[in-house]
């Protein structure tokens, strides 16, 4: 139930930092659960989204979420100005400061549109209801005669009066009550379905766009930090004199680590103070520390995945789903497919490393920070300097990617936890070498699988283990196990229609800071459950494509109580999210009728293929292939979606061709690895990221037509593309991959 | 030192070994050119110097001193360089972060080939990392802004 409420002038400008025009609108509703394993730290359920009209016409729309690239800051508020009629053209976006009152900020699980496209049209509504009644009391009239068109409302006669100039009468209107708002027919949206290019497109092309590093103030000192290698080390001896004699640099700090999980707090570690970042990097390289070890010190992640390997083969986990008899189908059956699936840990990389600023006065604190989670930031501050959370500002700047780095606010804490101590506004930037070697790691994994076939080639049994560390055991170091939330993302929530289905789990205590990376854990478990899948189907001597279809089999909505396995739906009920396999299967067709899967290539040459369902949406990729001489090549990538209603296709399609583009690079070259507690890799020469020539030149991306909810797309095309690329080497060459990255093996 | 950036004449009180891209960024206040790596590994600092592309953070300000220094904020006045336009049309950017450097990188490229194959853009614009994955777009957007290129860098002079 929607409750619209009006908020002040006042509180307008509390909330955004920016004076409001005539009419201010707020919508709240009850909050929504978070997506299971991302903690939240946002205290407020309340949801409030604001819109302004000034006397000139212009209508203000607040976008309350971070614009990490995927478009967000221009779709949300294209819902609002397509109900509400405004006209584009006059539209101003005002990003929104931290505050509870919008509920959840904290932009990442894909679920911007998802779960705000409804309280967008409403606020829109509201806002044309009030204009509306407006009009008709200026004129006289019934509301009834009166329409919102473009900007204007249009009376009897075909007279109209603009926004602008019946925002001061509708803005004293008693708001109306959201059983009451008509909303638009989604057959008169002019803005809903249509690519609009972005607000800040731009800005972009003429080096205007700010983003965290670009933020200065007066006064401000530039701060870089030597991190403990490892996790939970300690200063043990400090040699600062040879960087106090770098020009620039005016003071070293110790950065203590308080103890505990890692949480979001900064990790230990020496910053050195200066005058430009250049100082204040080379006066860091000049420092000597020693670092007390701990239990992660000798973490050696080769060593590590060999262990998690042997458990997954060893011996039977937890159980975490079971239908049937597993082991009884797999003792009877006329053959048995046996992988194991490795892949390695993987860092962000964003093209943005992580940078915040920080102002410390007797108010408190103000922030400007890259973050993908204002409030969780807010909080982290406030929480790190003893401070109300009143009194900590935090402003969102736009990011240069994300990815899932920039919901980690430590970054945030160390830029105010040194601005308190200098008295001095403080920026601290993250050098490349220091986001490889430090950051909220994507878990590695170990996965193994058993499949029974009978004698029609029909899968009897699929017996699934997985060991991996849990993004839990950031925030509580006992925990070793992965979550229902992680299990899931593809592979507890396998859609197959098989008679007999275990999922287990082993314990993998982390040594490093688990994080999420953009589509989490269906990065391993899709690429384990698709490469499986096409061992089944060529045991079976069917097609792939076929074969997949033959598994998820007939059209139903899966629901996995039964099993025991409480499956997280991405945080939606599966009344309003069902998992509806005939649209699972709808992407495979859709993705097979485009491409020329059946035509014969020539030697070296294949077709892989792959399809996930995650955040609520179905994506399925087939690549092409070329193996020659020890070189794999890309050749082609074709990407089918179902994300329901689509707000923005232009974006849609920006994100699937982007999507697509991470889940190669992370296939072809992704590895972060660990020697002695320390990540082995620091920047693009040895944790390389796609380049143009590498990226295949044909990249085809498809959109069904939906008139579904809206479900996620900002990580959806990432999953399939691993096992897709690893299918195709096996149709072109023979070889079959159990694991990632695939430039092991092959000159990528 | 002495740096001629977008055609004017700029004094700065640093240390000549400072590289350019911190000379620009944090002296100049020119924050259009980004930091993406600091070792020439990623193009997002790439600038013109003499109207050849350039890493910034590979450049010293002393090595940059002679030479006339282009940055995003000088690659048009107005911001309708053949490529910028073309940039919009295609909606290239998605955080936005890289194109500066990609925007730096195209220019000089087609300035240096106008007629550049679709194997030349690939190799050429493959010092330049976009880890948002625009590469297809920012392709599409150098070939229709072929031939729409002025031969001599027009920025600032
Ligand atoms: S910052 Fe200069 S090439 Fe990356
Ligand atoms: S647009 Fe984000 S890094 Fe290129």
């Amino acid at each position: 139930m929607t409750v619209l409420t009006r908020v002040s002038r006042r509180r307008f400008l509390q909330l955004t930092g920016v004076a409001a025009g005539g009419l201010v609108l707020g919508a709240a509703l009850p909050g929504r659960a978070a997506l299971a394993g991302v903690l939240e730290q946002s205290s407020g359920a309340a949801l409030n989204v604001f819109v302004s009209i000034r006397e000139d016409g212009t209508v203000e729309i607040v976008a309350h979420r971070s614009e990490m690239g995927t478009g967000i800051r221009t779709s949300l508020p294209q819902i609002v100005a397509d109900e509400m009629e405004a006209d584009w053209q006059r539209v101003r976006v005002i990003q929104a400061q931290a505050n509870p009152a919008y509920g959840s900020q904290n932009t990442d699980g894909s679920r911007s549109v998802r779960d705000f496209y409804p309280v967008m049209r409403q606020m829109g509504a509201a806002a044309r209801t009030l204009l509306e009644r407006a009009a008709a009391d200026a004129w006289g009239v019934p509301a009834a005669q009166c329409a919102a068109r473009n900007h204007s409302v249009v009376g009897p006669d075909g007279r109209t009066l603009g926004f602008g100039e019946l925002a001061a009468r509708a803005a004293t209107l008693p708001m109306p009550e959201p059983s009451t708002l008509r909303m638009k027919p989604e057959s008169d949206f002019r803005y809903v379905g249509h690519g609009l290019p972005i607000v800040d497109l731009q800005d972009m092309t003429v080096g205007k766009a700010t983003y965290g590093i670009d933020v200065h103030l007066p006064e401000m000192l530039y701060a870089s930090i030597e991190r403990s290698p490892w996790l939970q080390g300690r200063i043990k001896a400090l040699d600062a004199d040879a960087a106090r004699t770098v020009a620039g640099v005016s003071e070293i700090v110790e950065l203590r680590a308080v103890e505990g999980p890692p949480g979001f707090n900064p990790i230990e570690g020496v910053a050195v103070l200066a005058s430009n970042t250049w100082s204040a990097l080379r006066g860091r390289g000049a420092l000597q520390i020693d670092w007390t070890r701990s239990e992660h010190s000798e973490h050696d992640s080769a060593a590590y995945l060999d262990e998690l390997v042997a458990r997954v083969e060893g011996g039977p986990g937890e159980v975490r789903r079971r239908r049937g008899d597993v082991e009884a189908a797999l003792a009877s059956a006329q053959q048995v497919v046996t992988a194991t699936y490795r892949t390695p840990y993987l860092a962000h990389a964003p093209m943005e490393p992580p940078v915040a600023t920080a102002r410390f006065s007797d108010n408190g604190c103000e922030v400007w920070a890259c973050t993908q989670t204002p409030q969780a930031t807010r909080q982290a501050v406030a929480d790190a300097l003893g401070l109300d959370v009143d009194a900590v500002v935090v402003h969102v700047t736009l990011l240069g990617g994300g990815f899932g780095r920039k919901s980690k606010p430590d970054f945030a804490v160390e830029a105010a936890r040194l601005a308190a101590h200098a008295g001095r506004p403080v920026q601290v930037v993250w050098s490349r070498e220091d986001d490889i070697r430090h950051d909220y790691f994507h878990a590695c994994s170990a996965q193994h699988f058993r499949g029974a076939l009978d004698v029609g080639g029909r899968v009897t049994a699929w017996l699934a283990r997985e060991a991996s560390p849990p993004i839990g055991a950031t925030f509580d170091t006992t925990v070793s196990m992965n979550s229902e939330g992680g299990l899931s993302q593809t592979f507890a929530s396998v859609p197959f229609a098989v008679p007999n289905l275990q999922i287990e789990s082993h314990p993998a205590p982390a040594h490093v800071r688990i994080g999420w990376l953009r589509s989490v854990y269906n990065i391993p478990y899709a690429f384990g459950v698709g490469c499986f899948v096409d061992e089944l189907a060529h045991a079976a001597r069917r097609d792939p494509i076929e074969f997949w279809l033959a598994l998820i089999g007939d059209d139903r909505l899966l629901d996995f109580s039964g099993e025991g396995f409480s499956y997280s739906n991405y945080g939606r009920s599966l009344e309003d999210y069902p998992y509806d396999t005939a649209r699972l299967a709808a992407v495979i067709r859709a993705l097979a009728d485009r491409i020329p899967w059946k035509t014969p290539l020539p030697a070296g040459q294949g077709w892989g293929f792959s399809v996930a369902n995650s955040f609520l949406s179905n994506m399925a990729v087939a690549s092409k292939v070329e193996v020659r001489d020890g070189r794999l090549r890309v050749l082609e990538m074709h990407g089918a979606l179902d994300a329901g209603r689509i707000v923005n296709p232009d974006r849609v399609h920006a994100q699937m061709e982007g999507g697509m583009i991470f889940g190669l690079s992370l296939a072809l070259n992704g590895e972060i690895t660990f020697g002695g507690g320390e990540a082995q890799q620091s920047n693009f020469h040895d944790y390389p990221v796609a380049r143009m020539l590498q990226v295949p030149p044909l990249i085809r991306t498809y959109i069904l037509p939906s008139e579904a909810p809206p479900s996620g797309v900002g990580e959806p095309p990432t999953p399939p593309v691993a096992p897709s690329i690893a299918n195709a080497v096996f149709a072109a060459c023979g070889q079959r991959i159990r694991e990632l990255p695939l430039g092991r093996h092959f000159n990528v | 030192m002495k740096l001629t950036v977008n055609g004017t004449l700029r004094e700065l009180d640093c240390d000549p070994e400072m590289p350019l891209l911190w000379a620009l960024r944090d002296l100049l206040q020119l924050r259009g050119t980004k930091y993406g790596c600091g070792k020439g590994l990623c193009g997002a600092c790439t600038v013109h110097l003499d109207g050849k592309a350039r890493r910034s953070c590979q450049v010293t300000v002393a090595e940059a001193g002679a030479a006339a220094v282009t940055t995003i904020e000088g690659l048009s006045a107005d911001g309708t360089h053949p490529l910028q336009q073309a940039w919009r049309e295609h909606n290239v950017p998605q955080c936005g972060y890289c194109q500066p450097g990609q925007l730096m990188a195209a220019s000089a490229l087609l300035t240096a080939s106008p007629t550049a194959s679709d194997d030349e853009i690939r190799s050429g614009m493959s010092g330049n990392l976009c880890r948002c994955g625009t590469y297809p777009r920012i392709h599409a957007a150098i070939k229709s802004a072929q031939g729409k290129v002025p031969l001599a860098d027009q920025a600032g002079d």
